[in-house]
């Protein structure tokens, strides 16, 4: 610590040193200053909303008609968590798997492509798969069980869309387990599966909650595919193949025609969004405090 | 603006002596301040007296309207016509702020936007229902629609011969569209019971092309370029009974709404001229062309 300060210390700064560090401070500012706009702005366009038919009225009403004065939020709040758990519990698996595959058990001139093509699977962008699921996946399920449009679409997308996040983030993360902690399981007498178990996954499991977490993140901010391939019906679902819509669909259909109050409560929409979101970064950053063997 | 972006793109020239920096670390900075300056110089010198007319709004005008404007540009040399989509209510909003000299609005005005714009309809567009072409059912009436809007109808057996259930596909909250079905069936929105809920259009024709049991309402103009271009949808005609056809003013059972240019009250005269041009007879082949309905002169 004390040795990488002493060069700032005792040299004088040169002119340029000054200029990068205003430059730097400038930059951080505004990054800073780019997310405390956004809330306050968000909050001061939902204001009327949250004033007038008050805010426990977004989570009591029966349904969502802003024109006609019913405003509903909670069954898209139950439509943004199930979609995004129901990926989740789909990807992760898939991901890690897929990672201690390419990393553990592939040939190498299977591996390296492999890990390329999830590369580009992660470029692709959203609405790419939002159309496909429009005019695949949907009519696929639409013949099984109609109206097809659903939670369970929405899932899939999403699935399909944070796979190569987490499979890529789980590769990372396996590839910093140390050379001695495996030559440590080797020497012990450890099989390909023990090791796994017993040094590889306790040592980079914090790598694996991280990747599971951007990976939520996505999902949940998620907006074009799902709103092509959830039905948008505002309701809580009871089955997997019922529509629903979520927090970020609902801003996205509404928002250009919405005026007064009920553009307000489209605000309210992203509020509680951001909310979620905020929410979701801070137990994660609480979890990763919390003792790793414990 | 464009000056002092080039000035802070070029790096100080005493810092550049002193410093010794390599040539390409220079050029970069330096190829951005002869292209800023470039780019930012060029427009008002080469055409001197262009008069650029702005025009947002509502999606389904736009293609008709930047035609209009195509043709208005070759008849009135000078002029640049620029056209761009995001709603009817951003149609009505951007001409309220002047940030666009006229606005595209696919209804009528509502009385409170009345008192500071003025509305001039261009033309007409009806909303058709459609369903997939596969849907061996050919023409519905107002109850029947209304049934399966409501949720009493769920299955198609009780009005065609398919034993199906019906997937509903209905517009979001504060489409033009859906306030215009809603009115001509005489719904309120909590009535309807959607499987599918859709924004623009397009989004709309391609649910029902791919799933033969839904039923959805859209432009006519956005249903007819589809099925030229092969989508496999087709328009559904309202069997005319009284009661529909008595809440239409032309006597048809069709859904119709005004397609409307709004400005403020007082506009420029060029922007008088254009909406002049827009709802002569001078463009009725456009308006035709657009599967839209052109209004009697």
């Amino acid at each position: 610590m004390f040795m990488t300060w002493l060069p700032l210390i005792t040299l004088s700064p040169s002119h340029r040193d000054h200029l990068l560090r205003w430059l730097l401070w400038g930059c951080a500012g505004v990054t800073g200053g780019v997310l405390v706009c956004i809330l306050v702005f968000l909050i001061l366009e939902a204001m009327p909303a949250l004033h007038q038919p008050g805010w426990h009225r977004f989570f009591t009403d029966a349904s969502w008609h802003p024109a006609e004065g019913a405003y509903a939020l909670w069954p898209m709040l139950a439509g943004t968590l199930l979609s995004t758990v129901g990926a989740l519990l789909l990807a992760v698996p898939l991901g890690i798997g897929t990672a201690v595959f390419c990393y553990w058990y592939a040939p190498a001139w299977l591996a390296v492509p492999y890990q390329r093509f999830l590369e580009l699977l992660a470029g692709i962008p959203s609405v790419v798969f939002g159309f496909w699921g429009l005019v695949t996946l949907v009519p696929l399920i639409n013949q099984w069980k109609p109206p097809g449009s659903s939670l369970l679409a929405g899932m899939i997308i999403l699935t399909v869309m944070i796979l190569p996040t987490t499979s890529l983030l789980s590769h990372a993360s396996l590839a910093q387990v140390s050379t001695e902690s495996l030559c440590a399981a080797a020497a012990l007498g450890f099989g390909r599966w023990g090791t796994l178990r017993h040094v590889v996954i306790p040592s980079c499991r914090s790598g694996l909650f991280t990747a599971g977490l951007l990976a939520a993140g996505r999902a949940l901010g998620e907006t074009m595919a799902v709103l092509m391939v959830c039905g948008n019906v505002v309701q809580m679902p009871s089955s997997l193949f019922d529509p629903i819509r979520t927090l970020t669909a609902n801003m996205a259909l509404e928002m250009t025609y919405a005026v007064g109050l009920h553009r307000s409560a489209l605000f309210v929409s992203g509020l509680v969004l951001l909310l979620l979101v905020i929410s979701l970064v801070g137990s994660a950053t609480w979890i990763s405090r919390t003792p790793r063997h414990g | 603006m464009c000056v002092r972006l080039a000035l802070c793109a070029c790096p100080d020239p005493n810092t550049l002596k002193e410093s010794r920096v390599r040539p390409g670390r220079i050029a970069l900075p330096l190829l951005l301040a002869v292209t800023l300056t470039e780019g930012c110089g060029e427009s008002p010198a080469a055409h001197q007296p262009l008069t650029k007319l702005s025009i947002t709004g509502s999606s389904t005008m736009a293609p008709l309207i930047a035609a209009i404007g195509k043709r208005f540009e070759t008849r009135h040399p000078g002029t640049r016509v620029d056209v761009q989509t995001g709603g009817s209510s951003r149609g009505v909003a951007d001409t309220r702020s002047g940030l666009a000299h006229i606005g595209m609005v696919s209804r009528a005005l509502h009385p409170g936007e009345q008192h500071d714009l003025l509305g001039m309809p261009v033309a007409r567009d009806n909303i058709s229902l459609i369903v997939h072409t596969t849907n061996p059912i050919e023409s519905l009436t107002a109850q029947q629609v209304i049934d399966l809007y409501t949720g009493h109808t769920t299955n198609w057996q009780s009005v065609s011969a398919v034993d199906a259930p019906v997937v509903v596909v209905n517009k979001a909250e504060g489409h033009a569209t859906l306030e215009l079905f809603l009115r001509h069936f005489h719904l309120k929105h909590s009535q309807i019971q959607a499987d599918i809920i859709i924004g623009d259009n397009e989004q709309g024709i391609k649910v029902v092309a791919g799933n033969p049991y839904a039923i959805g309402y859209v432009s006519t103009g956005s249903a007819e370029y589809s099925i030229g271009h092969d989508v496999p949808i087709k328009r559904l005609p309202l069997t005319p009974t009284p009661v529909a056809s008595a809440t239409v003013h032309t006597g048809r059972s069709a859904i119709v709404r005004p397609l409307t240019l709004v400005t403020t009250r007082h506009p420029p005269a060029f922007v008088r001229t254009f909406i002049a041009f827009a709802s002569s007879s001078h463009v009725h082949d456009l308006v035709a062309a657009h599967y839209f309905v052109p209004l009697a002169s």
